[in-house]
């Protein structure tokens, strides 16, 4: 390879432009701002109005709490979901392989408005979910009216959207362990739910944390669905996630001060739980 | 050797038993947007459980049309990811074959920031580019507000470098020694030869724009000059609206990514793994 110093900033330099003005300054200015009194006609220096009042806001609490609550049964729940999915999609016995893999995967390209009113119409008070429930001898459940019901619809929600998102992942992650591993295990007599604890679970470990993380990125980052399925949020703030305060904060007050705190608050979350994730992962080893 | 093959039947049917009901639930969603967006008004909120689509999707359609202009949103929205993702393929892949063929200095510093900022999550910028862009620039209601800021996304660079990197250099040094130039190696040997990654990579650029509903959200709040996602949003809660119609807008919205799907499923998921291993 030679140098060819001027080449090589004529490709790049296009490209870098977009980057330094719509990524790196905006990363490095909403730092600043998040010291700053927007409030006032002058924006002015003063923490206290932003990452003070973050400290004590209950609002800001409650939006923290839904939101480390939904991480904390989600992501688990969906990871399970997409690990025994990818498996047993990935299975050689499996028939009309295309029609299931269609079933599990298209939520991926199916975007967060059309669903989410198509989830909201299902959970209707008198939707069809419901009218199935009494159908079945059971009753019905107000589940965008009770808190912890709205609670399980953005739940639900999620899982749907983003289970096969990383079955997809998984399923790339079985594809690369070798076949003659578990034949191996065949031949010893090994069952094949014991090979799945034994041999799959560990090889796919790295991959699993990768979906961990990404999953917990997005997470923090909920914003969709409380805003469109649950109403802004609803009932009163039962569902309200720490995206959807920083959207009220920032572009409903437009207090871009406090906003800019909540949205470095989000990232450092966001960091602190995937290197907790990345760390427990090389802990067990 | 007939009780191995009695084992591996009932391993067989118990496999389907336990994905068949799942794989049902998981498509009973996307079947009733079907259903509803055929069904009057009193269908969709009747006592009855209607599992079987009827035949007012243009009812619907037209109710829809009349409470937001869905076609134009539409319109705006194709044009907009259309552009995004030529631009973005255009600027990603030139990025990654500079930074795959090239030493120059500073190119450990760019990829070191890009790699270091990667998996921060959007909002951390969301506020600075509104005021930049709305306040700043002047620009919101725009095309350019709805195509360009999102163009910093860096996943196209990083595919585009790996694929780059992977190809056999012998062959643009063999081009070099011929006399061509740098360009021409790039823009007729380089990128015919990642064909694939760009297909895939453009599939996930368009999906990403098609389905992009935050910045749009806020940037072009204008009905005129709102995407298809925005618009149909701006009608979930409003107590006056037909559900007909939101289903038919989330019908259109959607069925056109399911039928590309399908049609190149082997790109999307080259283009959802590589993006996860971002």
């Amino acid at each position: 390879m030679r140098l060819r110093t001027r080449t090589a900033y004529a490709f790049l330099t296009p490209y870098l432009l977009v980057f330094l003005t719509f990524w790196i300054w905006p990363i490095a200015n909403s730092f600043w701002l998040s010291f700053l009194n927007t409030r006032s006609a002058n924006w002015t220096f003063n923490p206290r109005m932003t990452w003070g009042r973050l400290l004590v806001d209950p609002a800001f609490a409650n939006a923290l709490w839904n939101t480390l609550l939904i991480l904390v049964i989600q992501v688990p729940v969906m990871i399970a979901l997409a690990t025994v999915l990818a498996v047993l999609l990935n299975s050689p016995i499996l028939k009309a392989r295309g029609l299931f893999r269609f079933a599990f995967f298209a939520p991926v390209v199916v975007g967060e408005v059309a669903y989410a009113a198509m989830f909201r119409l299902l959970f209707n008070e008198f939707g069809i979910i419901n009218k199935m429930l009494v159908a079945a001898g059971l009753t019905s459940i107000p589940w965008l009216s009770d808190p912890n019901a709205a609670m399980a619809v953005i739940i639900i929600a999620l899982t749907w959207r983003w289970a096969g998102y990383n079955a997809i992942i998984i399923l790339a992650g079985l594809q690369s362990i070798p076949e003659d591993v578990y034949e191996a295990a065949t031949l010893d007599g090994v069952s094949k739910v014991r090979q799945f604890f034994y041999i799959t679970l560990p090889l796919l470990k790295p991959v699993i944390i990768l979906c961990v993380v990404i999953s917990v990125i997005g997470t923090m980052q909920l914003f969709s669905e409380p805003f469109l399925i649950t109403n802004r949020g609803g009932p009163g703030q039962a569902t309200e996630t720490l995206g959807l305060f920083l959207y009220r904060q920032g572009f409903g007050a437009f207090n871009f001060g406090y906003a800019s705190a909540v949205a470095y608050t989000i990232t450092a979350l966001a960091i602190a739980i995937s290197l907790l994730n990345l760390w427990l992962g090389k802990e067990r080893e | 050797m007939r009780s191995k093959s009695s084992a591996e039947r009932r391993r067989g049917i118990a496999l389907h038993a336990a994905l068949f009901p799942l794989a049902l639930i998981w498509l009973f969603p996307l079947w009733m947007m079907f259903v509803f967006s055929t069904l009057p008004e009193n269908g969709i909120f009747s006592r009855d459980i209607i599992l079987t689509p009827s035949d007012q999707f243009v009812e619907n359609f037209n109710l829809l049309e009349s409470d937001t202009g869905f076609i134009r949103a539409t319109t705006i929205s194709i044009l907009v990811a259309a552009a995004y993702t030529v631009l973005s393929v255009a600027l990603t892949s030139m990025a990654g074959w500079s930074l795959a063929c090239y030493r120059f200095a500073g190119k450990g510093v760019v990829l070191a920031t890009i790699l270091g900022t990667l998996t921060l999550p959007y909002f951390v910028v969301v506020i600075p580019q509104f005021i930049m862009v709305a306040r700043d620039f002047g620009l919101h209601n725009t095309l350019f507000a709805l195509i360009v800021p999102p163009l910093f996304n860096s996943l196209g660079v990083l595919f585009m470098r790996q694929t780059f990197s992977m190809m056999p250099h012998e062959l643009f040094d063999a081009a070099r020694v011929e006399g061509v130039k740098e360009w021409r190696i790039f823009l007729f040997i380089g990128l015919p030869l990642a064909r694939p990654a760009v297909a895939a990579l453009s599939i996930i650029l368009f999906l990403h724009s098609w389905n992009n509903y935050l910045w749009p959200l806020l940037i072009n709040s204008k009905p005129a000059m709102m995407t298809a996602p925005v618009a149909l949003g701006s009608l979930i809660g409003l107590t006056k609206v037909s559900w007909g119609g939101i289903m038919t807008g989330a019908v259109m919205l959607t069925a056109p990514m399911l039928v590309l799907f399908v049609a190149l499923q082997r790109h999307f998921v080259a283009g959802i793994s590589a993006g996860a291993v971002k």
